[in-house]
């Protein structure tokens, strides 16, 4: 018997590796997608992910449908801050048909996604503290979202998909409710989100857990089109607030927070910043919009439904009533390009409209996306517990990245 | 008359046995009482209202989650083995339930001119038991974990295993610096060495002694119960269930329930190691009535334990877990050379007070 035979090592390449199937439903994937791990003990040699577990065909259902008809759509995509997302709609429409809007809806509108900006990144950083395992960090802040949640159910009756405002501004007139609302939720929230900070951003095991893990460089994020916060994280300054402003942003005063080496806590920490710059802006806003005023829609009669009593007593405002509400307003030929920054990146809506009353093409540039391509790079020889809170923290949300 | 006589002649048969379904019955009482504390507590830290339905307050709740654990269906994967898939659970629960036998839960009693201890049995290797029992612990997590044919219980089954392990090191370095302080490895002798509150100008307590050794056993008792931050076999976001990922039913409760006994007996021995145990100060003012002495010792006992269950609440609600290589750095490289040092020091101060023999 030679050597040989006798308590042999494995070689690296003769290693045996499991198959950990992480997904589809798993606690930790924030809606269904697949990751099959290939596992070294607790590290990752390889991931494979399988996405389109709840693909919906989106892209598809929006040339069959009148304009008006595609913000429900829109709500399922991130539906974490649907707000956006309808906003970007309606205005990558205006910007079709070439609507102006009065600087208060356009106020008005920054105010409702500034607080849809919020309730998105209170979600997805309270439930990294879930996947560190901390749990009451995440039920404190989640009363502040509620909170938010109930301003959209008083300027629009829903709450999560909220099919908020319509093409061309708003359905209906903020309600003093709202306002005050509002108020309370501005006076408020510093409270809350500064005892949110003090439980999780100077935590030792936090700080130990999320720095350094699931690292994103500038190159990387670039070559991937990273973009939001996660772009930011990485260190480079990129906002389609300021870049390129939409809905008067230009007016108004902030800072894009970034970070230094894109991982987990600087995602952490850059989302944590940028509800204090959210809030700044809804401060802003406030301060300049004319609570009494009646505007809340611009002139585009061929989408905004006009006043009951018009309806009754105006030919014009008939005719515009039932066109609407059949979806037969027609709308020039063009092509369209239109982004929003919005939960956790860049929104884009790119529309082709030969004429008629729906549109010919529509892609929807979704950001979560874009980041899960990048997530099995990301992972790779990272443990577990790493890859959990990387994908926790790129707030991948399964709406939006299937469609 | 003919009664007592009977009773106390035999009383050292009986005793022990009515300690031992005493110990029994409150470990289990306390256990089950435990999950819904950390539920209110819980509710409580997080602005939550927690178990409110089951009679008033929620109070019947864990009689309730009995019941449902038993009615619930039973549940055994066709890939597992069988066997073990059962034995897990079992050992998990009985080794649990087998730590509380060597704890001097009070002083001596007098019934009838007798004197019992309030100890089910009273073993010179008192201490040594703990730890070979509570090491014996970890199989029921392991077979469970790994009969389950689960990878993800077999991935809390190794975790599990490993940490327990890695701890169990530091902890029995902290234990043997408790024993050269104390000179005995009989519970019942370090509980009577901790008399009262203060003696000969300091604290009579292990704890003031040496509170080092207090804090490398507590950090090193969390992580042999699972709970956070060392809650890393089961942590619900990463691994599913952990090791009863697989489990239904009684099963399930058994490993649920192993966790909150273990959880009253590591906080039993912390308080008799550390904290004096059933002693309580100014307990000497009282030595006319040993009976007296012995309800509240056991009673100062009760409320010692239940203290540290629920700081083993609080620091579950309050503070993330650790990743499986930082556990394992805090373990090896930071409590195992501290424990040493502890013990190092230790035993230089005793040899150049004189205090050995």
């Amino acid at each position: 018997m030679s050597n040989h035979d006798i308590g042999k090592l494995a070689e690296p390449e003769e290693k045996v590796y499991t198959t950990l199937n992480l997904g589809p439903t798993h606690p930790a994937t924030h809606g269904i997608f697949q990751n099959v791990l290939k596992m070294d003990g607790e590290i990752i040699v390889e991931a494979e992910p399988t996405i389109g577990y709840i693909h919906r065909a989106f892209e598809k259902l929006a040339e069959r449908r009148p304009y008006n008809q595609v913000t429900p759509i829109t709500d399922r995509l991130n539906y974490c801050s649907s707000p956006i997302n309808n906003m970007g709609w309606h205005m990558t429409v205006e910007k079709l048909i070439g609507a102006e809007l009065p600087k208060r809806v356009e106020y008005m509108r920054v105010v409702v996604m500034e607080l849809a900006r919020i309730a998105d990144h209170i979600i997805c950083n309270s439930v990294i503290g879930v996947d560190t395992g901390a749990m009451t960090g995440f039920l404190y802040i989640f009363q502040w979202r509620e909170k938010i949640y109930d301003i959209y159910e008083q300027i629009c009756g829903a709450r999560l998909t909220t099919n908020i405002g319509r093409i061309g501004g708003f359905e209906r007139n903020f309600s003093d409710k709202v306002w005050s609302l509002i108020d309370d939720f501005v006076r408020d929230f510093p409270k809350g989100l500064t005892e949110f900070s003090n439980l999780l951003e100077r935590n030792r095991i936090f700080m130990d857990r999320t720095i350094n893990a699931g690292p994103v460089s500038q190159k990387m994020a670039l070559e991937y089109s990273f973009t939001g916060p996660n772009l930011r994280a990485a260190g480079i300054d990129h906002d389609v607030r300021v870049m390129n402003p939409y809905s008067s942003y230009q007016d108004f005063d902030f800072t894009i927070p970034i970070g230094t080496q894109g991982d987990v806590y600087d995602r952490f920490m850059v989302r944590q910043q940028e509800m204090w710059e959210s809030l700044s802006i809804i401060k802003q806003a406030l301060k300049n919009i004319d609570r009494k005023s009646p505007v809340f829609s611009g002139d585009v009669p061929e989408f905004v439904l006009p006043e009951k009593a018009e309806v009754y007593n105006n030919m014009e405002a008939l005719i515009y009533h039932f066109k609407i509400v059949m979806g037969e307003t027609e709308v020039p030929a063009g092509e369209v390009y239109h982004s929003v920054e919005g939960g956790n990146g860049e929104l884009g809506y790119y529309l082709i409209s030969d004429g008629g009353r729906t549109p010919y093409r529509l892609h929807m540039r979704r950001p979560c996306f874009i980041y899960y391509q990048a997530y099995p790079e990301i992972i790779k020889g990272s443990m577990l517990s790493d890859a959990i809170l990387t994908m926790s923290s790129m707030n991948v949300i399964a709406g939006e990245l299937d469609a | 008359m003919t009664l007592s006589i009977v009773l106390v002649t035999f009383a050292g048969f009986w005793f022990p046995l009515i300690m031992a379904g005493l110990v029994f019955a409150v470990s289990l009482g306390v256990a089950a009482y435990s999950t819904y504390v950390e539920r209110k507590f819980a509710a409580f830290l997080q602005d939550r209202l927690g178990p409110s339905r089951a009679g008033p307050w929620g109070i019947l709740q864990p009689l309730a989650d009995g019941v449902k654990m038993v009615m619930k269906e039973e549940i055994i994967p066709n890939v597992s083995n069988k066997f073990l898939f059962i034995l897990g659970p079992a050992i998990a629960m009985l080794t649990a339930l087998m730590t509380g036998a060597v704890i001097p839960w009070g002083p001596k009693i007098n019934i009838g001119g007798e004197w019992f201890s309030l100890q089910v049995a009273d073993v010179n290797i008192g201490v040594l038991y703990l730890l070979g029992v509570v090491s014996i612990g970890v199989y029921g997590i392991m077979i469970g974990g790994w009969a389950s044919n689960n990878k993800y219980a077999l991935l809390g089954a190794l975790r599990a295993s490993s940490q327990m392990i890695s701890y169990e090191i530091a902890m029995g370095i902290s234990v043997i610096t408790l024993i050269m302080l104390s000179g005995t490895l009989q519970t019942s002798e370090i509980a009577a060495q901790q008399h009262g509150f203060w003696a000969d100008g300091w604290f009579t307590w292990n704890f003031f002694k040496n509170p080092l050794t207090f804090l490398i056993f507590f950090i090193c008792a969390l992580a042999e119960t699972n709970r956070t931050p060392f809650d890393l076999p089961e942590c619900e976001t990463e691994l599913v269930g952990g090791y009863h990922t697989e489990y239904s039913s009684m099963k399930l409760g058994f490993y649920l329930f192993a966790e909150y006994v273990n959880m009253f007996i590591s906080s039993a021995v912390m308080s008799l190691f550390f904290f004096g145990g059933y002693n309580f100060p100014f307990m000497d003012e009282l030595s006319n009535h040993p009976n007296l002495v012995a309800v509240i010792g056991a009673a100062s006992m009760l409320i010692k334990t239940l203290f540290f269950v629920m700081v083993f609440m609080w620091i579950r609600w309050t503070i993330p877990r650790f990743r499986y290589d930082q556990l394992m750095n805090l373990g090896w490289k930071i409590l195992i050379p501290l424990s040493l040092a502890n013990l190092v020091a230790t035993g230089i101060t005793m040899w150049a007070t004189g205090k050995i023999g």
